[in-house]
């Protein structure tokens, strides 16, 4: 599979011919837009898929500000209740929330930090230092993206028990360190972002491969790491079956396992358990309201080419 | 093969003797230091590379590939969850069983259902939705943005509000099919409706996250290939045919391979929209996917061997996929 990644910082010149926004970065600049302008039928097409995607969302807050009695009526209420700071209070409470979300901000933002300095650090080395060895391990670490973390469940879970590390949260930040694709990724980047006359100019100056690294390699990387800690911090976020196995809602949950556990119980609250979901989606939705764009922009950088 | 980096690797020595020979004169002493110097260099320059890969490797080790052999090692034997740590020699006797059971190959057939109809429909509108925001729009980033909002949305709060949706009584589906003149749908219960509903969380998550994968790669086919097919008379949709999709034709190779292998582990979806609370995908397993079986028989009926076994046979059938995939497209690059 041969695999490149859209150049962000060095747009193909013949591709620009009378872009206004010849020099910006991201995705849009070189080829932006289409060919044609968008006719009505588009936008009408597009309002129903949005709608689509962000109704469930919506009926969510609403479904949270009912009670049980009315979400068992019909037909479905389509507006808000009353309840809505009640139930978000109640969930908070029941759910062990306020805990969850420092385990959950803790676990995700070490492993975002951390996965995007190794990340980088292996990138740089498979892009532009020469080894022995270097292209078999970079297909090992191409077919490790491939393998899914399922499989590793059961040894983990039996490490754990053998470390006593349920319910503490090494046992969940530890495992989500192993991020294959970030590797992928950083290499991509480095092998179009960083030039070589870059790095022998350092090596001129006699400066170490690992000087090299923290004055020219992090600087120029700078854009793409920020991409995929947020990449990383959204995965591990939402991550659930591991967390899920190894974290009990009442010993230090993250945010998912807690949520999952709200609807257990014989009549369990909807509307609860509605407020638990959008407590555990509001902090993302925001990342993602504020930070829209550069999301964007990272995935569709990061798609992968042949 | 001597690298460019090597050849202006040594400033040191570079710097002293241009012409190759040592310059008369210097102190013993300086030569020692450079040739210390020197030494530490080519150390560097030798070794760092597998320094900066080490970190990633280890863990990759201890927490990947050491786990996934012991997998294997654990599906041989007999392992309680009581008491994970001990091991008792069973041999294939967990293959045995688990091919016996007619539940095994239920989950399989399920998982291999829910993956078809949540993945094809998924990339399709995922296809559709980059077509049209490659176009020129107004507030393109809004509509990106709006497309991307449930993927930021975990697989626990998108199975908890889908199961109200679908609800049989007072779900919202049921109560807009009514207007269509349909009868209410029991998406818990029915074989077919509670795949479909499964399958629609994984659609709703995924699907925008592939049309900005697909944008991507659109934005990023030459205009010159679109202006010859318009010179030739092509309408939009031959357009779309007969340039888009052929050069898209790689990147829809790596989101199949993707969604499958995201399609054969699917779990959190089926074990939250399963109304009773339980593991088995609904009272006649009606939508027990691999990935569920393997929590039902590790986790709930305390059989890790056994789920061990499951493990590796998921990855014995992702390896075949793979294959498959590969000659696939082997096939495709060929006849192209």
């Amino acid at each position: 599979m041969t695999t490149t990644l859209t150049p962000p910082q060095q747009p193909a010149p013949e591709a620009v011919p009378d872009d206004k926004a010849r020099k910006t970065r991201g995705p849009r600049s070189a080829r932006a837009g289409g060919q044609f302008h968008a006719g009505p039928l588009t936008y009408v097409i597009l309002t129903l898929f949005t709608l689509g995607s962000l109704f469930p969302l919506f009926w969510t807050a609403v479904a949270a500000s009912r009670d049980n009695a009315r979400l068992a009526e019909t037909p479905p209420p389509l507006w808000f209740g009353a309840n809505l700071s009640d139930k978000l209070a109640v969930a908070w409470e029941d759910a062990n929330l306020g805990e969850a979300f420092l385990n959950t901000t803790f676990v995700a933002g070490t492993s975002a930090i951390v996965t995007c300095f190794l990340s980088a650090m292996a990138g740089f080395a498979f892009a532009k230092l020469r080894f022995k060895g270097r292209n078999a391990l970079l297909l090992v670490v191409i077919g490790t993206m491939m393998v899914p973390p399922q499989l590793s469940v059961i040894p983990l879970y039996m490490m754990v028990a053998k470390l006593d590390w349920s319910d503490q949260l090494q046992a969940v930040l530890l495992p989500s360190l192993v991020n294959a694709f970030g590797v992928f990724f950083m290499r991509q980047y480095l092998t179009q972002a960083l030039p070589d006359e870059l790095i022998e100019a350092g090596r001129v100056d006699g400066a170490s491969t690992w000087r090299i690294m923290w004055h020219i390699v992090f600087p120029v990387a700078r854009p793409a790491m920020a991409v995929l800690a947020m990449l990383k911090f959204v995965e591990t976020w939402n991550d659930f079956l591991w967390p899920f196995l190894v974290l009990t809602q009442h010993g230090s949950p993250t945010v998912q396992v807690a949520v999952a556990g709200l609807g257990r119980g014989y009549t369990p609250d909807q509307a609860l358990i509605m407020a638990g979901a959008l407590l555990g989606t509001l902090p993302l939705l925001l990342v993602f309201t504020i930070f829209g764009k550069q999301i964007v922009g990272g995935i569709m950088q990061g798609a992968v080419k042949g | 093969m001597p690298s460019r980096h090597s050849i202006a690797a040594s400033p040191v020595k570079g710097g002293a003797a241009p012409a190759g020979s040592p310059p008369a004169g210097r102190a013993p002493e300086e030569e020692r230091r450079r040739a210390k110097l020197s030494r530490r260099w080519q150390r560097d320059l030798r070794w760092s590379p597998y320094a900066f890969v080490a970190p990633f490797f280890a863990l990759f080790i201890a927490f990947g590939l050491f786990p996934l052999i012991y997998t294997g090692w654990a599906s041989l034997h007999t392992v309680e969850l009581t008491a994970p740590t001990d091991m008792e020699w069973a041999g294939l006797k967990n293959y045995v069983r688990i091919f016996d059971d007619e539940f095994f190959w239920n989950a399989a057939r399920n998982t291999l259902i829910i993956g078809v109809i949540s993945t094809v429909p998924q990339l399709a509108m995922a296809m559709g939705i980059a077509h049209l925001l490659n176009y020129k729009l107004r507030g393109s980033t809004f509509w990106r943005v709006a497309m991307l909002a449930p993927y930021a949305t975990s697989v626990a709060a998108a199975a908890l509000v889908f199961v109200l949706l679908f609800g049989r009584d007072y779900g919202m589906i049921n109560w807009a099919l009514g207007f269509v003149g349909l009868d209410a749908i029991d998406w818990q219960n029915d074989s077919w409706a509670s795949k479909l509903a499964v399958s629609t969380i994984v659609i709703w998550r995924w699907t925008g996250y592939n049309a900005l994968i697909y944008l991507a790669a659109m934005q990023a086919i030459p205009h010159d290939l679109y202006e010859s097919a318009a010179l030739d008379g092509a309408s939009r949709w031959r357009q779309f045919f007969h340039v888009t999709l052929p050069s898209l034709r790689p990147t829809i190779l790596f989101t199949v391979v993707v969604s499958t292998i995201g399609a054969t582990q699917i779990f959190g979806e089926p074990l939250l929209f399963d109304a009773s609370k339980g593991a088995s995908g609904g009272g006649t397993h009606q939508f027990q996917t691999l990935g569920l079986y393997l929590y039902e028989q590790g986790w709930i009926n305390q059989h890790l061997g056994r789920a061990s076994a499951i493990a590796w046979s998921m990855f014995a059938i992702l390896i075949l996929i793979g294959l498959v995939n590969s000659v696939i497209s082997r096939r495709l690059r060929a006849s192209s």
